[in-house]
């Protein structure tokens, strides 16, 4: 089986361009937005939570307050979220990596290269 | 009511190859079309910032105007709007691959067996092991895309075309329609109009990729045989089953190289490119013209759906900002194919300078209920409107 976690996360070919001047404050912004993107899933479903549950009249909310994982398997299916949550945040860092790994050209030299391909 | 608000993903087409989503991979999507419009709009500073800070510095440190791209690309991107802006376009982009990637790549194994199963024992997918990807594909993974269009990372994998499926609506915030057909849609309606009497037996259309923009071409000419070439295996076993699911059965999905192919000499009525020959190198754009005019016959015609040209009457902000998308997007042989012609390229490769055309073509839009507003700013490298040029072969 492929390691789909670190693999959704890859870095593409052709060296990444930074814009800002120091590239901590890039680094820092991906980070942070991808965290609003995952605050932004979570608020729908949240929504779609509350919109069905208001529907049925099901679930209070001190059973969610109070709520633990109750077997193992459901342990392990919220630590795995946490991973793929984790790795998915912290993506340019891993790219950065990769990249010290396997240094690229920058995408100008690859236009002249491949012109002449 | 808010304006321009983007579809939501679940209202994208549905069949056998899309790949399974769930709620907060939905959602996902969602927040990303909506990122990257927010985007598009907040582009608009960038102009601003430009004539109102970038280039009076300029003028009053050196004394003269900018005179060229490379100069005002160093002139803003000292710019913070520019750097902020930038740098948020650019993780949008790295997050939409992220997240079409996360949604394909666990489910990798099913969507290969899925489309063994549609592809089985069918004579219309015609895979070449021997086929070389173009040294032009290895060199750069195009608009971020780990791995690009013909890497596998299991046997008989299809999650490149899966990827590029399902989240290409992100990029473009849906304005391609339900099944991202919008281009191939547009062209069809452009050649029956133009051409009512057209009845072309033989159809190829060349870097099909995923095949959402020939099934609308080949749907309109049921009678016709279509054959769409590329050198992605990946694309084309997701192409050929996403067809056959979608009840097209006249295309034969073959891996092979445009610039060199095994079809006879003037063997085809209609050539077809989309949203292709940006993506290919210098030398090679070429080749594969002239490819285009051994292969078609006499009377035939040639289309190529590209991105808009640049215009000698564009400001120096307008093409600086229209080749944003090529170095930062990693599109990188773009910034070059605007030193063509097309018509240069095409009267190079035999076509006649009298029998070349060119005309704008937008998307036709199944998903457009009204709340997508006609006059909001252009998304450059995005808008779903294009430059098509072409020929009849005389
Ligand atoms: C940007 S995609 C366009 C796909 C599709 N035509 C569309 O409408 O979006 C470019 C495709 O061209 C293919 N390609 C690039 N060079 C090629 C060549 N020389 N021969 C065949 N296919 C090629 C790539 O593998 C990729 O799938």
């Amino acid at each position: 089986m492929i390691d789909h976690i670190k693999l959704a996360s890859s870095k593409s070919k052709g060296k990444r361009p930074y814009f800002h001047d120091d590239p901590a404050v890039e680094r820092v912004l991906n980070i942070t937005m991808a965290i609003a993107g995952e605050l932004a899933v979570m608020r729908e479903r949240m929504d779609s939570i509350e919109r069905l549950l208001e529907k049925k009249g099901l679930v209070s909310q001190k059973e969610i307050d109070t709520y633990v994982p109750e077997t193992k398997e459901e342990e392990t299916q919220r630590q795995e979220w946490h991973s793929e949550y984790i790795s998915r945040v912290l993506r340019i860092v891993q790219q950065e990596m990769e990249e010290l790994e396997n240094p690229d050209k920058s995408i100008a030299d690859i236009a002249n290269d491949i012109d002449k391909m | 009511m808010a304006k321009n608000l983007p579809p939501v993903w679940n209202k994208i087409a549905k069949h056998a190859m899309m790949p399974e989503t769930n709620h907060d991979e939905r959602a996902r999507y969602n927040f990303l079309a909506n990122l990257n419009k927010h985007l598009a709009h907040v582009s608009q500073g960038n102009k601003m910032a430009f004539e109102k800070r970038v280039e009076p510095a300029f003028v009053k440190e050196k004394e003269r105007s900018i005179a060229s791209v490379e100069e005002l690309n160093e002139a803003i991107s000292k710019d913070s709007h520019y750097q902020i802006w930038s740098s948020l376009r650019r993780s949008t982009m790295e997050m939409r691959q992220q997240a079409g990637r996360s949604i394909v790549l666990r489910q990798a194994e099913e969507l290969r067996d899925k489309a063994a199963e549609l592809n089985k024992g069918k004579a219309t997918l015609v895979l070449d092991a021997n086929c070389k990807v173009p040294e032009y594909l290895l060199a750069v993974d195009n608009h971020l895309m780990p791995g690009s269009y013909h890497t596998e990372l299991i046997e008989g994998d299809v999650t490149p075309a899966a990827n590029y499926d399902s989240g290409i609506f992100v990029t473009t915030a849906g304005l391609l329609g339900r099944y991202n057909d919008g281009g191939g849609k547009a062209i069809t309606s452009w050649v029956k109009k133009t051409y009512p009497d057209f009845a072309p037996k033989r159809i190829l259309d060349i870097g099909c990729g995923m095949g959402h923009n020939v099934l609308p071409i080949a749907r309109a000419f049921p009678n016709a045989e279509v054959i769409a070439i590329d050198t992605g295996a990946p694309m084309l076993r997701y192409a050929h089953a996403r067809a056959l699911d979608l009840g097209v059965t006249n295309v034969t999905f073959m891996q092979m190289d445009a610039a060199k192919t095994i079809f006879e000499n003037e063997s085809f009525d209609w050539i077809q490119s989309t949203m292709f020959f940006h993506e290919t190198g210098g030398k090679s754009i070429y080749k594969i013209m002239d490819e285009v005019y051994r292969l078609l016959k006499p009377g035939g015609l040639t289309l190529h759906i590209e991105q808009p040209q640049y215009t000698d009457d564009m400001s120096l902000f307008e093409k600086f900002i229209r080749d944003w998308d090529a170095l930062n997007n990693s599109e990188p042989y773009w910034s070059k194919m605007h030193d063509i012609e097309p018509i240069d390229l095409m009267v190079s490769s035999g076509f006649k300078k009298e029998d070349f055309m060119q005309i704008g073509a937008k998307a036709e839009n199944d998903l457009d209920d009204g709340t997508q507003k006609a006059d909001e700013p252009e998304d450059h490298g995005r808008s779903p409107i294009w430059n098509v040029f072409g020929a009849i072969k005389n």
